[in-house]
């Protein structure tokens, strides 16, 4: 990521008789033409939309009705109507309540246990287990929603498990489903957070241990004063990534619960969602949307400021 | 372990009145064997702590399996009382199942191939040149990686309905290609930076231009980095379903993602078995690519998490 490491500028400059090779030299109109079409397609469908959005959000555009034949500028009336509206409000604290309990508590949480664990425990269980929670990683978003649903439906696995103990059965689609649309989330993303710490565990040295040891410190002291702030970056950047991936969650939800039962776990992508394409005002849905990459911006500059200081440049 | 790890301590205390080789520690408590015992400990607590996490996150896994052998599958995890292949042979058809999986391939296949022709094309300038705007590009892509998609869906179907790209396989690839193409030009980058740039000059002085030192030097020196994103751009596509959801209209195009949601709001609510027979036919292609992938899983992962800066 560096600009231009020692070793490219010395290579570049290593004397050879027949100089042709002009690697980490400058860059030339004609060497940066194998970029383009990767720069067409980004400027194109990236920042096309992001821009685009910045004007639809002020309109009244949308799919039927008036604002499709005759798209007009209506100004911050989107967003006035936005802050206004109950249901906005109820998807902004629901929005939140899913990333803090399923990202930033859940994944991260289970995701450094996760990884801790791996380290200690005996090789062939922590193999199979951390193919299973890799498995439920990686299968497609909408198998990972059928799973869950039935899994917590009302006559699902996890009800017949807690009668089969003498545990009386939960109802948390209907009761609680923001609930069950977090342990789900909890469940599908767990694997990427403990990828990413047992990356990052595996590069701390070991002789950083056995001194605090030596010191006098117990397990529970060299993970908080020895473990943490040696991970601070892997941590930081963790929760930033796995916070963006959770505010934009839209199948998951919308496979277990369509946001419902009475909006009780309906986040902003779903209620976006819902706007757009079920009552057809594209402008107030893209309005919506803008907000929504606001908190995501908002939560990346928070990360970002936990970051060491030599590691933000 | 102290007593501020009750977990640890418990089990370990067990096992030194079980154990044979932990009743000779006792007798003799030298600091070494002390130390191997707590070891031991901490290993077993792990491994149950372990396990126990495993239980709660196969139980989901494992209803998909057993109910796809079971045509009288309900909601709940159980033995099949009769094994029968009933639910495979009912969408075991073009409808179904092979047409859905093959407008799957296409789709993820034709955005994967986009993707990384054009971010190894983009990665070879960005890790071989110097040039002032490189820091800013760089750290555009690093933060656009994190843009949530779904967060622009509204405007690309808007824009994507006056261009008259709707309903169009191409169009849906070129999208799907471009909003993968910061990850793995991010990735390219980090695994071309690896390969050193003495092999590239010499095969620069023999005469080589541009694209064929790229081609036959560069890309076979990091083959295990270019399989690695490869499969993680194809498996991030293969299940993404909102933007095909959002692009593709027509049932003749549909990607499996997008039937597995129709099929089940149709016959979902009493055919368990079937839902769970396509989940399974539908997931398989990705496992396949992760137990191939095996190992070099991980280079992915200490790129992501900036432990390589």
């Amino acid at each position: 990521m560096t600009t231009a490491t020692p070793t490219t500028t010395a290579g570049a400059q290593v004397p050879t008789p027949r100089r042709r090779s002009r690697l980490g030299d400058r860059l030339t109109a004609v060497r940066a033409v194998p970029m383009l079409p990767a720069g067409i397609l980004l400027v194109v469908f990236m920042l096309g939309p992001i821009l685009y959005s910045l004007y639809l959000a002020f309109t009244d555009s949308a799919i039927r009705g008036e604002g499709a034949s005759d798209t007009s500028f209506v100004g911050f009336t989107n967003f006035t109507d936005a802050f206004t509206d109950a249901d906005f409000w109820n998807s902004v604290v629901l929005t939140l309540v899913f990333t803090l309990i399923s990202a930033v508590i859940g994944q991260n949480v289970l995701g450094m246990l996760l990884a801790l664990l791996m380290e200690r425990a005996n090789r062939l269980m922590t193999f199979t287990v951390t193919s299973i929670v890799i498995a439920a990683w990686i299968l497609p978003e909408v198998v990972a929603g059928y799973l869950l649903y039935t899994f917590f439906a009302d006559g699902g696995s996890l009800n017949t498990l807690l009668t089969s103990v003498g545990l009386p059965g939960q109802d948390l689609l209907f009761s609680a489903p923001i609930i069950a649309v977090s342990f789900a989330n909890i469940w599908r993303g767990a694997a990427f957070s403990m990828l990413v710490y047992s990356a990052a565990l595996s590069s701390v040295p070991g002789d950083v241990y056995e001194s605090a040891a030596l010191d006098g410190a117990g397990p529970v002291r060299r993970f908080v004063s020895v473990t943490i702030p040696l991970l601070r970056p892997a941590i930081a950047t963790n929760l930033m990534l796995t916070t963006l991936q959770t505010l934009s969650v839209f199948g998951l939800i919308f496979i277990m619960t369509g946001g419902g039962p009475a909006r009780q776990s309906q986040t902003l992508p779903l209620y976006m969602y819902e706007q757009a394409f079920s009552y057809g005002q594209l402008g107030y849905g893209t309005a919506v949307a803008l907000l929504l990459l606001l908190i995501g911006a908002l939560a990346s500059v928070a990360y970002l400021r936990l970051l060491p200081e030599e590691d933000k440049r | 372990m102290t007593a501020a790890d009750p977990t640890a301590t418990a089990p370990a205390a067990g096992l030194r009145d079980a154990a044979p080789t932990t009743t000779t520690a006792r007798r003799d408590p030298g600091p070494r064997r002390r130390k191997a015992t707590r070891a031991a400990g901490t290993s077993l607590a792990s491994t149950i702590a372990m396990v126990v996490i495993g239980i709660v996150f196969l139980v989901p896994l494992l209803w998909v399996v057993l109910a796809s052998f079971d045509t009288e599958a309900s909601l709940s995890v159980g033995w099949p009382k009769r094994w029968s292949l009933g639910n495979y042979a009912a969408i075991w058809n073009t409808e179904t199942t092979f047409r859905p999986l093959a407008n799957s391939l296409v789709l993820c296949g034709g955005a994967t191939i986009l993707t990384m022709v054009t971010a190894v094309l983009c990665a070879y300038p960005l890790s071989r040149y110097r040039f002032r705007a490189k820091r800013p590009l760089l750290l555009t892509i690093i933060f656009s990686t994190g843009l949530p998609i779904t967060a622009i869906m509204i405007p690309v179907y808007s824009m994507f309905v006056q261009v008259n790209l709707i309903d169009s396989m191409g169009g849906a690839i070129l999208f799907l290609g471009a909003s993968s193409l910061p990850y793995a030009i991010f990735l390219t980058k980090g695994f071309m930076d690896g390969v050193p740039l003495e092999i590239e000059e010499s095969a620069w002085t023999e005469g080589a231009g541009v694209y064929r030192t790229l081609w036959s030097v560069v890309l076979p020196l990091m083959r295990s980095g270019l399989s690695v994103a490869t499969i993680f751009t194809f498996v991030s596509m293969w299940g993404n379903f909102f933007v095909p959801f959002m692009l593709l209209l027509s049932p003749d195009k549909l990607p499996a993602a997008v039937t597995l949601y129709t099929f089940s709001s149709q016959y979902g609510q009493v055919a368990y078995g079937q839902l769970a027979a396509f989940s399974i036919f539908y997931s398989l292609p990705v496992v396949v690519l992760y137990l191939f992938l095996g190992r070099n899983l991980g280079q992915g992962f200490a790129a992501a998490g900036g432990v390589k800066g």
